[in-house]
C-alpha cells in the first residue's frame, strides 16, 4: 500500500540487460567490432534459425537447472554458491552408473541415473549445509571452496582409474546406448534433459507458491527469526532447501554427460554452476523467471560463439557480459527496494534486496 | 634437511600470495562488507601484471598496472555494495566472473590463443645467501619480502593503531555510531575496498611476475576464496590470518613434494592437491563455530 | 546572554516518510543556559526534528541556525562542527571498543590515533562536570548508566555549546536520573544549552526551564517548565489522560494458576546469567505485571516463555503440564500466544498480512498438498475486520504502520484464543488510538478468563492494566503486590536493587 511505484519486474530485467550492453559495448569495440551488430549477432541470429534455435535451447539446459537450483537456496536464504561442484558430482555420477546400466531398458536406466546423480549433487551439498546448520559455519565459504575440489575430483578420475583404457586420453569410457539421453529433435542436439529441466522448473514452481513447504521456504529466507518466532524449524528447512538445490544442480551434471558428452570429461562445465548464479538473480529467483533468464543467456552464448567466429569477438565476451548483468541486475533490485522501503518499517536481512524481489514476482 | 630448508622456503613462497588476498580481504570484511570479488581481483591482477610486463617489458610497470586494476576493482565493489547497498554475496560473486572473463577477454585479444608467453620473471633477494645451508629459507621474491616484512606490519599498525583503523573498524561494527561521531561511513567503506582490492591484486600479479612467469588459464584456482576462509579461520585479525597462511601454504608445499615420493606415486596428484582445501574446510568447522563476525557485516548503511 | 541570539533555532523543519508527515513546519529555539524540553508521545516527532538537526537525518524544508547563523547541516560532522552534541537513544558507541577509542573516534588529524589526547580530554570533562568514567574500559562492559556518560563525555569533549538527549531517563533508574539531572544543571550553569526530549511529564516539569510540545508532527506550544502536568497533558495528547485502564473488580479469587513459573534459570546474549531462580504465577482472568528496568531479566523471561530460548534449568508449566525448554510450536501447542517487544522481528515484514496471519498454523490451512489461498484470504479479511487493521491481505506488513502492525500480531495471537498471553511493551511507539485499542483488547481477554503476563516499562501502564506486579531486578524477583498496595517510591527502590534498604 505504501510501496512507492515499485518498477515491475519485467521491466526491471529488461532495463538491466540494457544496460548491461550499453557496459559491454566497450570491449567490443576494444575488439574491433561494432556494437549494435554484435548484439543483433548475440541477441536476434541465434533465433533466426531452427538449428541455432534448437541450440540455445541445449546451451540453456544445465542452466537452467542450475539456476532453478541456486534460486531455491537463495530464496531459503541459503547462500548455496556450490551448484558448480554439485553439478560435477552428478556427472560424476552419471558417468559411473551409465556405463553399468548397459543391459537394463532406458524406461529404467534413465531414472536411476538421474536419481544417482541427483543423490550424488546433494551428498556435495551436505558437509556445508550440516556445518552452517548445526554449528553456523558460514556456507558461502564452504560452498566456494568444495568447487575446486569436486573438479580436481573430477581431474583425478580423469587421469587415474577412469582413463580412456584405448586413446589413454583423459576421458572416462562411454556411457552405456541405453544411458544416453533421447534427443527430441531429429538431427539436433536438444535431448531430454531440456524436457526434465522444465519439469523441474515447474515442480519447483509449485512447491515454492503453493504448498506449505514453500511458504516455509520463503518465510525462512525472508527472516529467519520471524520464522522461527511462528514455529518454522529454519534449520531443517535450510537443511531441506541446500539439499534440493544440490540434487537439481547433480541433475544439471547427468544431463551434460547422458544428453551431451555421453562420458565425463575435464572440460564438462564451462562455469555452469556460477552461471546459475546470474540465471537465477536475472530471473529475480522466481521460477519462470529463471527459465526466461536461462533462455536468454543460452541465446548471448550461442550468439557469442559465433560472433567470435564471424566479427572476431573472443567468446569470453559472454562472461563479461554474464558479470556486468549480474551486478545491473542486483543494483537496480537494491536501489528499487531503497525506494520502496518505508523508512519506519522493519529492515530485512542482508539478503532481503534479493528476497523481496522474488515476493513480488512470485 | 635440504628437504626442510626447501619446504620452508616454498611455505613462505606460496604463502605470498595468500597473504596479500587474506590482508585485503581483511579490510574490507572489517569494514563491514564481505568482498567475493575477490577471486577474479586476484585474476585481474595476475593478468594485467603479466600482460604489461611483457608489453613494456617491466615486471615493475606490471605491478603498478595489477595495483590499479585492484583499485578499480575495490571501487566498483564499493559503488555496488555502499552506494548502491546491493546485496555483497551477489556483487561480490557477479565482479568475480565479470573480471575473469574480462581477463580472458583480452588475454585472447593480446595474445590470440597463441603459445604460451613468458617474461623475465622478478628476481630472488637473499641478505642471508651466505648462511649455509639455512639461508636457503630466505631466498625470497622481493614480493615475499615485502608482504612478510612491510604489508603485514603496516596493515596491523594502521588498523589496529591508526585513527584511520579505528574508523574502518567502528564502520564496520556499528556505523550508526561512527556516523553520528562525524566519521565519513561511505567514504571509509570506500578507501578499506580499495586498498583491500589493490593488495589482492597484487597477491594475484605475484603468480605472474614472480612465481610463474607467465600467465594460464585458471592461474587462481580458488586461492580467492582461500582468503576469504582465512579471514573467518583469523576472525578477522592481521596476525591470525597470516598464521592461517602460512599453515594452508605448508600443507600446500608439503603435498607438493609428497608427490614425488614413491609411496604416493599411485595416488592421483589431484587427491593432494585437494587436500589444502580440505584441511582449511576442517579447520573452519573446528575454528570458525559461532565465531564473532564484525558487528555490520553485510549490512548496508543508509540514514532516514 | 538571554538578549542574544538563541544558541539552537529550528523553523519551519519539515519532514515526510511516505504519506507520513513525521514534522510539519516545526519552530523551536533553544537558549544557552537553559533545559529546553521536547515533550510529546511516542510518534509525535520530537526524535525526527533533532535528527534533523544534527545531521541524522535529512529535511524536506526547513532551516536551522546556530548563535543566528544559518548552517548547512548534511551530516553530524556537520552539526558537530557547529557546535552541537547528541545523545541518540541507542547509544551511538561501538561496544567492542575502549571508552577512550569511542572519544577519538571522528577526530582524526592525518593517521595518528591519539588515545592519551582522547582519555586527558575525557578527564578535564570529568573534571569540569563531574561524570565519571575509566577511559581504558571497554563499552560493552558498562552499565547503562555508564554508557550515558560515555555519550556525554563524547559531545562534551568537543566542545559542544548545545547538547541534545534524546529520552535519556528511559534507560534509567531513580537515582542515576536524579545524577543525570544534576550534570545537566552542572552544564547549563556553565552556558550550555540543553534540549531534553521525554514523554514523561514529571521529568519535564522537574528539569527544564522551557518546555516545546509536539502533537503528531504538528508544534501544539512553548510554554514554561513551571506548566502544571493537566495543561501539558492536555497540550501533548489534545485531551488529558488515556481512558483505558483495568476495572476496579475485586481481587481475583486464589484459583489454580495456569501459568506456573518456579526456579527458572538462563543465561543471556552473552553467556551471562540473565535470569536466576525465578518464580511467578498467573491466573486465568488476572493480569500480572513485570517491572523493571530494560535489561534485568525481562526480555529473556519472555524469550524462555516464546520458546525462543532454551533456560539452563527450571520449570514452567502451562495448566498443569511441563513446557520449559520447548521450542515456539510447543509453547503455541501449550496455549500460550505469544507478543514479544520486537514486533517487526517476530513478523515477516516482506510477506503479506495474510500469510503473517496463519504463518504459526500453516497446517490449519491446507487442502491436500497445498496451502488452501482462499480460506487463507477469507481468514484475513475477517481478522483485518474484527482487529480493525488498516491494510488489505495482499499489502506485505512492513508497509504497514506501526500500530497496524502490532495490530497483525495481535490479531495474529488472539484470534487463537490462547489460555496464557505473554505480552512485552506492548504499546511501545503507538500513537494514542492504537494504544487504547491494543489495551482495551487485552482487559477484553482479561475478562474472557485468559492469564495475562505483561512486561512494560511504561509504569503507568502496568499500574493501570496489572491486577498484580512482580519487580525484576538482576534476573530476579525483588518484589511482588497487588495493584491496590502498590506504593510508587517503594517500587522505584526495588526496580532500583534497593529492596532489602527499603
Amino acid at each position: 500500500m505504501r510501496r512507492i511505484s515499485p518498477w515491475s519486474t519485467p521491466a526491471l530485467v529488461v532495463s538491466a540487460v540494457l544496460i548491461t550492453f550499453v557496459i559491454t559495448a566497450g570491449p567490443i569495440l576494444v575488439a574491433g567490432a561494432n556494437p549494435i551488430e554484435a548484439y543483433v549477432a548475440f541477441v536476434v541470429l541465434p533465433l533466426t534459425s531452427q538449428f541455432t534455435l534448437l541450440e540455445v535451447l541445449v546451451t540453456s539446459t544445465p542452466i537452467m537447472l542450475t539456476g532453478a537450483a541456486v534460486a531455491i537456496a537463495f530464496r531459503a536464504g541459503y547462500w548455496n554458491i556450490g551448484a558448480e561442484g554439485q553439478l560435477l558430482l552428478g556427472a560424476i555420477a552419471a558417468a559411473g552408473i551409465g556405463t553399468l546400466v548397459g543391459g537394463i531398458p532406458p524406461i529404467l536406466a534413465l531414472p536411476i541415473m538421474v536419481a544417482g546423480g541427483a543423490i550424488a549433487g546433494a551428498a556435495w551439498a551436505i558437509v556445508p549445509a550440516l556445518l552452517r546448520v548445526r554449528f553456523g559455519i558460514d556456507e558461502v565459504v564452504t560452498t566456494l571452496l568444495l568447487n575446486p575440489v569436486a573438479l580436481l575430483l573430477v581431474n583425478g578420475l580423469l587421469h587415474g582409474p577412469w582413463r580412456d583404457p584405448v586413446t589413454g586420453f583423459p576421458e572416462s569410457p562411454r556411457i552405456a546406448a541405453t544411458a544416453e539421453f533421447p534427443t527430441l529433435v531429429e538431427r539436433s542436439r536438444l535431448h531430454l534433459g531440456f524436457l526434465l529441466a522444465l519439469v523441474v522448473i515447474a515442480a519447483a514452481w509449485y512447491v515454492l507458491a503453493r504448498t506449505p513447504a514453500g511458504l516455509r521456504l520463503r518465510a525462512t529466507g525472508l527472516s529467519p527469526h520471524g520464522a522461527r518466532f511462528a514455529g518454522i524449524n529454519v534449520g531443517a528447512t535450510i537443511l531441506g532447501a541446500a539439499l534440493v538445490s544440490g540434487a537439481i544442480a547433480g541433475i544439471a551434471g547427468v544431463s551434460e554427460v547422458a544428453g551431451i558428452q555421453n562420458r565425463l570429461t575435464g572440460g564438462l562445465s564451462p562455469g555452469y554452476g556460477y552461471t546459475g548464479i546470474v540465471v537465477a538473480m536475472l530471473g529475480t529467483l522466481a521460477m519462470p523467471g529463471v527459465a526466461v533468464a536461462a533462455i536468454f543467456l543460452g541465446d548471448l552464448t550461442v550468439g557469442a560463439s559465433s560472433a567470435a567466429r564471424s566479427l572476431g569477438i573472443p567468446s569470453q565476451l559472454g562472461a563479461v557480459t554474464q558479470g556486468v548483468l549480474l551486478l545491473t541486475t542486483v543494483a537496480l533490485l537494491a536501489v528499487r527496494r531503497h525506494r520502496a522501503r518505508r523508512t519506519d518499517g522493519a529492515d530485512a536481512g542482508p539478503g532481503g534486496a534479493v528476497d523481496s524481489a522474488a515476493e513480488v514476482a512470485t | 634437511m635440504t628437504f626442510l630448508v626447501d619446504l620452508l622456503a616454498a611455505t613462505l613462497r606460496n604463502a605470498t600470495p595468500l597473504v596479500y588476498g587474506t590482508v585485503g580481504e581483511t579490510y574490507a570484511e572489517r569494514s563491514g562488507v564481505l568482498n567475493l570479488g575477490i577471486e577474479g581481483t586476484m585474476y585481474a591482477g595476475a593478468f594485467t601484471g603479466f600482460a604489461v610486463a611483457w608489453v613494456t617489458g617491466s615486471p615493475l610497470a606490471g605491478l603498478l598496472a595489477a595495483i590499479m586494476v585492484g583499485i578499480l576493482a575495490g571501487a566498483i565493489m564499493a559503488l555496488m555494495t555502499v552506494t548502491f547497498g546491493a546485496n555483497q554475496h551477489v556483487s561480490g560473486i557477479g565482479l568475480t566472473i565479470g573480471l575473469i572473463g574480462l581477463s580472458e577477454f583480452a588475454n585472447r585479444l593480446i595474445f590470440q590463443g597463441g603459445e604460451l608467453q613468458r617474461i623475465q620473471p622478478m628476481p630472488t633477494v637473499n641478505p642471508l645467501a651466505g648462511a649455509g645451508l639455512l639461508g636457503g629459507i630466505f631466498d625470497q621474491y622481493g614480493l615475499t619480502w615485502v608482504a612478510f616484512l612491510v604489508v603485514v606490519p603496516a596493515a596491523w599498525w594502521v588498523l589496529q593503531r591508526s585513527s584511520f583503523g579505528l574508523e574502518i573498524r567502528a564502520v564496520g561494527e556499528n556505523p550508526e555510531a561512527a556516523d553520528a561521531a562525524g566519521v565519513d561511513v561511505a567514504r571509509t567503506r570506500y578507501l578499506a575496498l580499495i586498498i583491500g582490492g589493490a593488495l589482492m591484486a597484487i597477491g594475484g600479479a605475484f603468480f605472474t611476475l614472480a612465481l610463474l612467469g607467465s600467465f594460464t588459464l585458471d592461474i587462481i584456482a580458488g586461492r580467492g576464496w582461500v582468503c576469504v576462509a582465512l579471514v573467518i579461520f583469523g576472525r578477522w585479525r592481521i596476525g591470525r590470518g597470516v598464521i592461517g597462511a602460512l599453515l594452508f601454504s605448508l600443507i600446500f608445499s608439503l603435498q607438493f613434494r609428497l608427490r614425488i615420493l614413491p609411496e604416493f606415486a599411485a595416488l592421483p596428484f589431484e587427491v593432494l592437491l585437494a587436500l589444502p582445501y580440505l584441511v582449511i574446510i576442517g579447520a573452519l568447522a573446528l575454528s570458525g563455530r559461532n565465531v564473532a563476525y564484525p558487528g555490520a557485516y553485510l549490512k548496508p548503511y543508509r540514514r532516514s | 546572554m538571554t538578549d542574544s541570539a538563541p544558541a539552537l533555532e529550528l523553523r519551519g523543519i519539515t519532514k515526510r516518510f511516505g504519506d507520513l508527515v513525521a514534522n510539519d513546519g516545526i519552530d523551536l529555539d533553544v537558549r544557552g543556559g537553559e533545559v529546553h524540553a521536547l515533550l510529546g508521545e511516542n510518534g509525535a516527532g520530537k526524535t525526527t526534528v533533532m535528527r534533523i538537526a544534527y545531521g541524522l537525518a535529512h529535511a524536506d524544508a526547513g532551516e536551522i541556525l546556530v548563535q543566528g547563523r544559518p548552517i548547512t547541516v548534511r551530516s553530524p560532522r556537520d552539526a558537530i562542527r557547529a557546535g552541537l552534541g547528541m545523545v541518540t537513544q541507542h547509544f551511538a558507541l561501538v561496544r567492542p571498543m575502549s571508552v577512550a577509542e569511542n572519544l577519538a573516534l571522528g577526530r582524526a588529524r592525518g593517521l595518528a590515533l591519539d588515545l592519551a589526547e582522547a582519555a586527558r580530554r575525557a578527564a578535564q570533562a570529568s573534571e569540569r562536570f563531574g561524570i565519571r568514567v575509566d577511559p581504558s574500559r571497554r563499552v560493552a562492559d558498562l552499565s547503562v548508566g555508564e554508557q550515558q556518560r560515555v555519550e556525554i563525555l563524547k559531545a562534551l569533549s568537543r566542545d559542544c555549546r548545545v547538547l541534545i538527549l534524546d529520552e535519556p531517563t528511559a534507560v534509567l533508574v531513580p537515582a542515576e536520573v536524579d545524577s543525570l539531572f544534576g550534570t545537566l544543571r552542572a552544564l547549563v550553569a556553565d552556558g550550555l544549552a540543553v534540549v531534553f526530549i521525554s514523554h514523561k511529564l514529571a521529568e519535564v516539569r522537574a528539569i527544564s526551564d522551557r518546555v516545546t510540545v509536539l502533537r503528531r508532527g504538528k508544534l501544539a506550544g512553548t510554554v514554561p517548565g513551571s506548566t502544571d502536568e493537566r495543561e501539558l497533558a492536555r497540550l501533548m495528547v489534545g485531551r488529558p489522560t488515556f481512558g483505558v485502564a483495568r476495572p476496579s473488580d475485586g481481587p481475583v479469587e486464589a484459583a489454580t494458576p495456569v501459568l506456573a513459573i518456579s526456579g527458572l534459570h538462563a543465561t543471556g546474549a552473552g553467556g551471562l546469567p540473565a535470569l536466576t531462580d525465578v518464580a511467578l504465577e498467573v491466573a486465568a482472568g488476572e493480569i500480572v505485571g513485570i517491572a523493571g528496568v530494560s535489561g534485568n531479566g525481562q526480555t529473556e523471561l519472555v524469550e524462555v516463555l516464546a520458546g525462543m530460548r532454551r533456560p539452563t534449568s527450571g520449570s514452567v508449566r502451562v495448566g498443569g503440564e511441563e513446557v520449559a525448554g520447548g521450542d515456539p510450536q510447543r509453547m503455541m501447542r501449550a496455549g500460550i500466544g505469544r507478543i514479544p517487544e520486537d514486533r517487526h522481528a517476530s513478523l515477516i515484514g516482506d510477506l503479506s498480512v495474510a500469510y503473517n496471519l496463519v504463518l504459526e498454523r500453516l497446517d490449519d490451512f491446507r487442502r491436500g498438498g497445498r496451502i488452501d489461498e482462499a480460506s487463507i484470504r477469507r481468514h484475513a479479511h475477517e481478522l483485518i475486520e474484527r482487529f480493525d487493521i488498516r491494510a488489505r491481505p495482499d499489502d506485505p506488513v512492513a508497509s504497514l504502520s506501526g500500530g497496524n502492525i502490532q495490530k497483525v500480531l495481535l490479531a495474529r495471537v488472539l484470534s487463537r484464543d490462547p489460555r496464557v498471553i505473554v505480552v512485552a511493551q506492548p504499546t511501545r511507539g503507538l500513537d494514542v488510538g492504537a494504544t487504547e485499542y491494543v489495551r482495551s483488547q487485552l482487559l477484553e481477554r482479561r475478562a474472557a478468563g485468559a492469564a495475562i503476563l505483561l512486561v512494560s516499562e511504561d509504569l503507568d501502564e502496568l499500574l493501570a492494566l496489572a491486577d498484580r506486579l512482580v519487580v525484576f531486578y538482576e534476573g530476579r524477583v525483588v518484589g511482588a503486590m497487588p495493584r491496590a498496595d502498590v506504593d510508587v517510591e517503594r517500587l522505584s527502590m526495588l526496580m532500583a536493587g534497593r529492596g532489602a534498604a527499603a
